[in-house]
């Protein structure tokens, strides 16, 4: 089952690989951070389309700006210049409230930090967000709990749990909402090299089961590797 | 569940996993609320009897006619108006004794009192047939009743004159007060056909067309008020409870701005994840908000609860206050107001939402990307160390100003506020600076941790150790100017009462029965009248009293300063001795001339010294006696004081019982009276020092909160130095000493500053509030005593966290180290 690219509409097809409808389009995106000695151009002008269905890594040295990239795609920060959609809406052109709204319904986000709740159950925290975005889908959770080997785990606390069961967590969460773009910053940074090639296979699976395209910042050439297309970010461009 | 409804139980869940801190909150809630809303049930409470007392007499609230040289006048003028068309009531007034007790009784002729009015009329309306048909009623307050120790339907005898009516209780009724028809007051008073005014009923009469002469009495128009003398007389005493509810509310905001400061650190991570699952920064403040006022409802209801408790204790001791200083009669429950609840609820709410001002605002101005740091919070307080002394100074130069500038109660309390506020904001500053210097002092690895240490954790206690240094200095500053009172009161107590016994008649005639028989008495040395009236001057009641011409007086009576003869000069010319608080109000002093309303005309007198006269609320005059007779002849002189060498004492008054019937209050010697006001002294500071004992214990609980709040934090600094070698008790007990050397450096802090308190309380708001200023006295032993139990309540508010770190599992420790945090 995939979702169609109108955020609207939720339409069950076979999976495809097309550019007709990007789910994620960069266009010419430019970002910069002044201090008090230096400008520093993070990224000029970048271009960058990942398409229905397709995993992309994103790699470069640290300092390159892949986690700026991260943070423009997903309005959690603003770009000085260019452009960004997700599907048909245009990133870079919402207020606060319209690129929350989108993080909440279309964009699952997970982290090197994890960043669950600590307060709350991994059950809790699993469903959070589908809720929070009314898109909840108790059979969809089911299976990916199941996918996820989360089931004797659902009601412990994020203090409880491994790294790995921690990011294990953090995938469905972002999963569970049925995202159009899935965007991972270094996921396995806290992991072994075991745990990180088992956290990819399962990420690049679900990416592939649900449809939705995945962005995935890497430093790992290995794990690179794994995913259909490989982006290398120098000197604030894409190679 | 709607989308605010999920953000708020994960806000909430946080609570769920971190109890401690929430009872913090709610504790610090409860407190601040409980204490001031108790303080505001207690004005309300007094407020309401004054109101009920104002409302009854028709004194204050209705205009009415008197006589300005009589006590009554002829009920002729009450007919003579009455058919010219003038809607005026009479009432006779006199306090009488039943039971052994002062009560006053009010005579009223229910069919023509004013309805505004109230209750009185009202209550008479209600039964009109039984209440003036023979044999009447004696309309009642209940909690009257039970002081007078009689039940519903008796008849008691006053004054052994007459039988009243039966008596029937009315709970609207002011306490104190008896109301019958003016019928059987003028019976019972024996004053037939007199009045002691006339009500004056809203008209369409121009009320300057009223005769000012109505059957050959002059009347003097007397214009309604809006508030009462009691009112008026009682205000500073009910500014100072507000002022001691309003410090204690800011120690409990003190908890609260602590336990939100570290909610909001601890849930940084999580304010960031839910911005990064899609929730705008607007639903986020705005749910946060909604969680704080709902916390905030909570809390303030139950503190409203502990309020009512609080008050209900306190209330004795208030009402006691509140007779023994200015005669105001408060029932013995409370009764409040829908208004009080709500005052409460809205004071939780709006000073929850400003100890967490800073952290909402922080909140709302989150950068969704900054990475979260551990310790951000420490670390933002540190860099408002400057600003808090830039602010410390401005407050302390605000303090001086006010102090150079302000003429008023409300400048004095301004004065008190700015300096405590000054003294709060430099605490940090201060204590940054001398952990700093240890540090400088420290030559081994350990100490050097332990200054360096100590200065890290000084931003996440300085709130706890500014509630405790606010807490701890108004404790010096309140003790010492008690005690200083105390100290003074008794020496002008010993000059005030130098009599042997006093006496006072019922009527002229058992007084001059009672002169006659002294005079034949060999064991009675001398005999000192003694006489009272009492006349308005600048709109405010003043007491003038006679006083003989004896060596008693002139050997003791408390002078502050006079004229070389001032003695002489008060028994030969017009002269008068002045109130200190008398003389401060009307500007005054010795060498000026006042003018006294005198029946037969205005009475001026030379002023020729000023004496003390603590804890009366009205200001007063000591004339000759003679003169007194004089120019106010209708002042009754049924008051002795007798010289009787000392073991002659009980045998005289023994012997005036026996033929007189005086009962304990009309007859007592010099140690009951002194005993009598030194126990209302007491009661009157009773409430004082109960606050006092509140805000200490709330400042102690912000100490504990704030350390037990902070425990968890510490964690990463503990563990290193578990790891290198340090045992968990040697940590602990490090930790013990940390704690205890800045709530001692505190402690010092707050002696010097209680110290100052005290000398504004001294000389700034006990001047501006009752007149007089007391001498300013250092009590060494009180001092180290409240040092003593500031170091006991640290030490109590330390032993928990220290005893969790003693007992602390390796593998808690073990954990800093790991992912798995």
């Amino acid at each position: 089952m995939i979702w169609h690219c109108n955020t609207a509409m939720l339409v069950a097809s076979e999976p495809t690989r097309s550019n007709a409808c990007p789910m994620l389009k960069v266009v010419n995106l430019s970002k910069s951070y002044r201090s008090a000695q230096e400008t520093v151009h993070v990224l000029r002008g970048v271009d960058l389309t990942v398409a229905r269905g397709e995993s992309v890594a994103l790699t470069g040295e640290s300092g390159s700006g892949k986690s700026t990239l991260l943070h423009l795609i997903a309005g959690l920060d603003e770009a000085d210049g260019g452009e960004v959609w997700v599907e048909e809406a245009r990133v870079t052109g919402l207020a606060d409230a319209g690129r929350a709204a989108l993080r909440r319904t279309r964009l699952g986000l997970i982290f090197q930090q994890f960043n669950l709740v600590p307060s709350l159950s991994v059950a809790d925290n699993l469903a959070f967000q589908s809720r929070l975005a009314g898109q909840h889908d108790a059979a969809w959770l089911r299976e990916l709990i199941t996918r996820l080997g989360l089931d004797a785990l659902l009601k412990r606390y994020p203090e409880q749990l491994s790294g790995g069961q921690q990011q294990r967590v953090a995938i469905g969460r972002a999963l569970a909402v049925k995202p159009a773009l899935l965007l991972a910053d270094e996921p396995t940074g806290n992991l072994d090299e075991a745990t990180a090639d088992e956290v990819v296979h399962l990420i690049r699976d679900l990416v592939a089961r649900s449809g939705c395209g995945l962005l995935m910042v890497t430093h790992s050439a290995r794990l690179a590797a794994m995913l259909d297309r490989r982006l290398h970010l120098r000197g604030g461009l894409l190679t | 569940m709607t989308r605010a409804a999920w953000v708020l139980a994960v806000l909430l869940s946080h609570w769920r996993r971190h109890p401690m801190q929430l009872a913090t909150l709610l504790v610090g809630l409860i407190a601040a609320t409980a204490l001031w809303s108790g303080v505001q049930a207690l004005n309300q409470q007094a407020r309401v009897s004054y109101d009920r007392a104002a409302a009854l007499f028709g004194g204050a609230r209705t205009a009415m006619l008197i006589d300005p040289a009589h006590a009554t006048f002829s009920q002729a003028a009450f007919v003579k108006l009455r058919r010219a068309g003038w809607p005026v009531s009479p009432v006779l007034e006199d306090r009488v004794q039943v039971n052994g007790r002062s009560v006053r009784l009010l005579g009223i002729e229910p069919v023509t009192m004013p309805t505004e009015t109230a209750s009185s009329s009202a209550i008479a309306r209600n039964d009109l047939h039984a209440f003036v048909a023979p044999p009447g009623r004696t309309l009642v307050a209940p909690e009257t009743l039970r002081d007078l120790g009689l039940a519903a339907g008796a008849m008691p005898r006053i004054n052994d004159s007459g039988e009243l009516p039966p008596l029937q209780p009315q709970p609207q009724l002011a306490p104190g007060v008896l109301i019958v028809d003016i019928g059987v007051a003028q019976r019972v008073l024996d004053k037939p056909g007199q009045i002691s005014r006339l009500l004056v009923g809203k008209t369409t009469h121009n009320a300057r067309d009223l005769p000012d002469k109505v059957a050959g009495t002059t009347l003097q128009r007397v214009a309604p008020d809006s508030e009462t003398d009691l009112a008026r007389l009682t205000d500073s005493f009910h500014l100072n409870l507000t002022a001691f509810g309003l410090l204690s509310f800011l120690v409990g905001l003190f908890i609260v701005n602590s336990a939100i400061g570290l909610a909001f650190e601890q849930r940084l991570p999580t304010l960031r994840t839910l911005r990064a699952c899609g929730v705008s920064a607007r639903l986020l403040n705005v749910v946060v908000v909604i969680e704080l006022v709902s916390i905030a409802l909570f809390g303030g209801l139950v503190g409203l609860m502990g309020g009512y408790v609080i008050a209900a204790a306190l209330l004795p001791d208030v009402a006691a206050s509140l007779r023994g200083l200015y005669g105001a009669q408060l029932p013995g429950t409370l009764s409040l107001q829908p208004q009080w609840w709500l005052a409460g609820i809205a004071m939780s709410v709006l000073g929850a939402l400003a100890a967490a001002a800073a952290s909402l605002m922080r909140m709302a101005r989150l950068p969704l990307l900054a990475a979260a740091q551990p310790h951000a919070w420490q670390q933002a307080q540190r860099r408002w160390l400057w600003r808090q002394g830039v602010l410390a100074l401005a407050m302390l130069i605000a303090a001086i100003g006010i102090l150079v500038f302000g003429d008023s109660l409300l400048a004095g309390f301004a004065v008190l506020a700015a300096l405590l506020l000054s003294a709060a904001l430099a605490l940090p500053v201060l204590l940054d600076s001398v952990l700093r210097l240890g540090g400088k002092g420290a030559r081994n690895a350990l100490p050097a941790w332990f200054w360096a240490d100590s200065r890290q954790q000084l931003p996440g206690l300085s709130l706890a150790l500014m509630a405790l240094l606010l807490a701890l200095a108004v404790n010096v500053g309140v003790g010492t100017m008690v005690q200083s009172f105390s100290a003074t009161f008794v020496r002008w107590l010993d000059g005030r009462l130098s009599a042997d016994v006093y006496i006072s008649a019922a009527n002229e005639t058992q007084a001059a029965e009672i002169r006659r028989w002294l005079a034949a008495r060999s064991d009675v040395t001398a005999v000192l009248p003694g006489a009272r009236t009492e006349v308005q001057i600048e709109g405010a009641p003043v007491e003038i009293m006679g006083l003989a011409d004896h060596a008693t007086y002139r050997a003791n009576w408390p002078l502050l300063r006079s004229v070389a003869d001032g003695w002489d000069r008060l028994h030969a010319d017009d002269a008068a001795f002045i109130s200190e608080q008398l003389s401060r109000r009307l500007h005054l002093d010795v060498g000026s001339r006042l003018r006294i309303p005198a029946p037969a005309g205005d009475w001026s007198v030379d002023v020729v010294g000023v004496y003390a006269d603590y804890g009366n609320p009205k200001g007063q005059l000591a004339v000759n006696i003679d003169a007194l007779s004089r120019h106010f002849p209708d002042t009754p002189q049924t008051r002795f004081g007798l010289r009787v060498a000392p073991e002659h004492i009980a045998g005289v008054i023994a012997a005036m019982r026996v033929a007189f019937h005086l009962d304990a209050r009309q007859l007592a010697d010099q140690a009951t009276v002194k005993a009598e006001s030194k126990r209302i002294f007491n009661r009157t500071f009773a409430v004082t020092a109960a606050l006092n004992t509140f805000t200490l214990g709330v400042a102690g609980i912000a100490l504990l909160t704030s350390l037990l709040t902070l425990s968890g934090s510490r964690l990463p600094q503990l563990a290193p130095l578990w790891a290198i070698g340090i045992t968990r008790e040697r940590l602990a007990a490090i930790e013990l000493l940390k704690t205890m050397a800045v709530a001692l450096v505190t402690a010092l802090l707050a002696l010097p500053l209680g110290l100052l308190v005290a000398w504004c309380l001294i000389a700034v708001v006990n001047v501006k509030a009752f007149g007089w200023r007391l001498p300013f006295q250092v009590f060494p032993m009180q001092l180290l005593e409240l040092l003593g139990v500031a170091m006991v309540a640290a030490l109590l508010a330390t032993l928990l966290p220290i005893l969790k770190l003693a007992r602390m599992q390796p593998a808690t420790l073990i954990k800093i180290f790991a992912n798995e945090r």
